[in-house]
């Protein structure tokens, strides 16, 4: 045989035999004992309420009003004013578009849409727009991202407590709750898991 | 804790865990590489593809067996993509176009990992398992290869022997990346990255949306995709993604897995030369950088100059809340420093200079520390440019480690030095005088500019991480990108290669009084200016119309 053939046949056998133990067994290992060990977290962190699956803890969601006209693709969704509201999302919180906006640090777009929302979440909070934290009026790198910064779920109190008839008191102490430190107490950066969080508030009678 | 002592903190962690591997993960490849003892399943892996396991190759020889398998890789994943409507838990996925399949088999083939396609829209479980984190460990372990072939050239005398790439190969997947993999995968699933088979899950939210939670064995992807710095998400949004990245420790974690073999391999290095001196110079040019550039980034995203970022207050548009700007600066710095291209967070929205500077490290060559292997390759490339800048200063033939660096030497060298510049700057100018490849750019002015630029720069260094805004879903970006990681990758092998021939054939010179010393701090330094002028005379220009012109506007 031709040594460019037999090379490439060595090759060739290389690959299967690093596809079967790298492509097959080694996944399959790891799913084994991950779904012994870790099964709740190897499927995605699902929380229920009620018995029913109302989401990821790991992914973020929307929380907003149901559209007037939900045929009308145009139709902007708002804000409902009895939850905790996310970030912005460049994907609409859809896990099947995952990805951020990508708009450049000077883009125009951007720079107006950031001062919109700054005046949209000043108006609906009831605060001045200058206080309005800065994860708030931007679009996490996810388009997923679960968690709010501590200062925009405090700022969203008032609001929430006047649409709900509950005290402040409660919700800050479910902010208290649901607040998640960085990890080992220096990686990272905190955050409200606003999952959790306005699960929580779903449940508070 | 404030946000400043905290992004300190684990900058220096980072550093300490580094510091505590560099020794015993360095030298435990050197003797993997270097035992002629083979393990029982070894043997058997020998027998059943038809390899002696104890006879060396030519350099011509192993040359021809990385770009058999290389192509044969390609080959198969391509296959596989276009393949994969009719096969196993393809999750009803639309099949891929060849232009994108041609991409995605070259770039996963060439430890790029440039993704033209959206994970949880384009791939099912089979090909990304299969197909994709398959090459994610082989093509790691080639660049480890190839630069074993090169340490040899230094090592070893009057021989045209310079190892067995199969053995090579073998050894390190199965001694090296696979153990590693399998423990930190089980560690990233304690920390909520999903792996299961499971395809989209629909659920009803709190406000009574529906939302579709994806499924997928992540954890055995990810691990290897930071290990072996190749850097392709299984989703579209990559490490920002929270079933890849959930918590502040992950991010640490992968930040620590995509750096640590490319620290460790100048400890390889020294031991094989029988000088572990050697190999701390090599390390600490690669620690300049790598500091310099993570403390540079964070400084000028905390900084968050720019109109969009201005009116935010902060850069955190294309940031995750749970990382937040130091942990994201650090984990750009280090993605593209290292060949591997996953993001935490999305570039394109980085400030000029923060933005500008991920391009300055991929421009680097990838060498501080660089990918698997191909980091220490590019540095020692860079060594010995440095050595023989020196010797022409004093007028005496250069030698690096005992090996004459005569003119054969100096013309692989720079050959090496060459190609990637060629390739990047040829590839941005074509699609910047294409009127329909520039309207791909999504950002204008500069910064649309920068994007370009950013993509033929990841796409020839093999990093693969991108200002994202682009569209190159395009049948001509995705066959100009493919040609550019393909050429960047396996010309600069041939070149490192044939280098490492031409040394091992050598009969060692003696140090004498007029050699250079090449473990001392002035050749750090020497090295360290060769670096850079290299890069800053080679890509000023197009730095400047992109990132500089954006930042000083």
């Amino acid at each position: 045989m031709p040594t460019f053939l037999r090379t490439h046949l060595t090759a060739l056998r290389m690959l299967l035999v690093m596809t079967v133990i790298l492509g097959i067994a080694y996944p399959l290992l790891i799913t084994g004992v991950s779904q012994a060990a870790f099964a709740d977290k190897a499927n995605g962190s699902i929380v229920k309420s009620g018995g029913q699956e109302v989401g990821s803890s790991l992914i973020g969601q929307n929380f907003n009003l149901p559209k007037k006209n939900p045929d009308d693709p145009n139709e902007e969704a708002q804000p409902d004013p009895k939850w905790f509201q996310p970030r912005f999302s460049a994907g609409g919180y859809d896990p099947k578009a995952s990805g951020a906006s990508n708009l450049g640090p000077n883009d125009e777009k951007l720079t107006q849409t950031v001062q919109d929302r700054r005046a949209a979440i000043a108006a609906f909070d009831g605060v001045d727009p200058a206080s309005v934290p800065v994860d708030a009026v931007t679009a996490s790198g996810s388009g997923l991202d679960p968690h709010i910064s501590v200062a925009y779920a405090k700022e969203q109190v008032d609001r929430v407590a006047k649409a709900r008839g509950v005290s402040a008191d409660t919700l800050n102490q479910l902010i208290g709750k649901y607040t998640e430190d960085r990890s080992l107490g220096f990686l990272g950066q905190d955050g409200v898991n606003i999952v959790l969080l306005n699960k929580a508030l779903s449940e508070t009678k | 804790m404030s946000s400043t002592l905290a992004g300190w903190l684990q900058a220096l962690a980072l550093v300490g865990a580094l510091a505590l591997c560099y020794r015993p993960l360095g030298d435990y490849i050197a003797k993997l590489l270097t035992t002629a003892k083979h393990l029982r399943v070894e043997r058997g892996l020998y027998k059943l593809v038809g390899v002696d396991g104890d006879a060396d190759q030519r350099w011509p020889v192993y040359l021809r067996s990385v770009l058999a398998f290389s192509a044969l890789s390609i080959l198969f994943l391509y296959g596989l993509i276009r393949l994969q409507t009719h096969l196993l838990l393809s999750l009803g996925m639309p099949e891929m176009a060849p232009h994108q399949a041609w991409n995605t088999a070259v770039s996963f083939t060439t430890n790029t990992n440039w993704q033209s396609y959206s994970g949880e829209a384009a791939l099912g479980h089979l090909v990304q398992m299969a197909g994709l984190a398959v090459q994610n460990f082989v093509s790691a372990a080639v660049g480890i290869a190839i630069v074993a072939a090169l340490i040899r050239g230094f090592t070893r005398n009057r021989t045209d022997r310079v190892g067995n790439f199969w053995v090579d190969l073998t050894r390190i997947v199965l001694r090296l990346l696979l153990p590693l993999s399998i423990v930190f995968a089980l560690v990233l699933v304690a920390n909520g990255v999903i792996q299961n088979f499971h395809g989209f899950h629909e659920l009803s939210t709190l406000a009574g949306d529906t939302q579709s939670i994806p499924g997928g064995p992540v954890a055995s992807q990810e691990v290897i995709k930071e290990l072996g710095t190749n850097g392709g998400g299984f989703f579209n949004a990559n490490s920002a993604h929270p079933f890849e990245n959930p918590t502040g420790f992950t991010n640490w974690l992968e930040i620590f897995l995509l750096l640590v073999i490319s620290f460790a391999l100048p400890r390889t290095f020294g031991r094989m030369v029988g000088d572990n001196r050697q190999g701390y110079a090599i390390v600490a040019v690669m620690a300049i950088f790598w500091v310099a550039s993570a403390a540079l980034i964070t400084f000028f995203e905390a900084q968050h100059s720019g109109t969009a970022l201005q009116a935010a207050g902060g850069a955190m548009e294309g940031k995750e809340q749970r990382f937040g700007v130091a942990a994201s600066s650090l984990f750009a710095a280090s993605t593209t420093l290292t060949s591997t291209g996953a993001v935490d967070s999305f570039h394109d929205s980085f400030s000029a200079f923060g933005g500008g500077l991920t391009i300055f490290n991929m421009m680097l060559g990838e060498i501080a520390p660089g990918g698997t292997g191909s980091g220490l390759y590019g540095m020692l490339i860079l060594a010995i440019v440095a050595v023989f800048v020196a010797g022409l200063m004093v007028g005496r033939t250069p030698e690096y480690l005992g090996k004459k660096l005569g003119g054969r030497e100096m013309k692989f060298a720079s050959l090496y030095i060459l190609t990637t510049p060629t390739i990047v700057l040829i590839g941005t100018g074509v699609a910047m005088a294409l009127p329909g490849e520039r309207a791909g750019m999504l950002n204008s002015g500069p910064h649309g500019f920068s994007e370009v630029l950013y993509a033929f720069t990841s796409a020839a260094n093999n990093n693969g991480s991108a200002f994202a805004g682009i569209t190159v879903n395009t049948p001509w970006y995705d066959t100009a990108l493919g040609l550019a990681m393909a050429f960047g990758r396996f010309l600069p092998m041939v070149f490192v290669l044939a280098l490492a021939g031409s040394l091992a054939q050598q009969q060692p010179v003696p140090a004498s009084a007029g050699t250079l010393p090449t473990h001392k701090p002035l050749f750090v330094g020497l090295l360290s200016g060769v670096v850079l002028i290299v890069v800053g005379l080679t890509y000023f220009p197009a730095l400047a119309l992109g990132p500089i012109a954006e930042g000083l506007h």
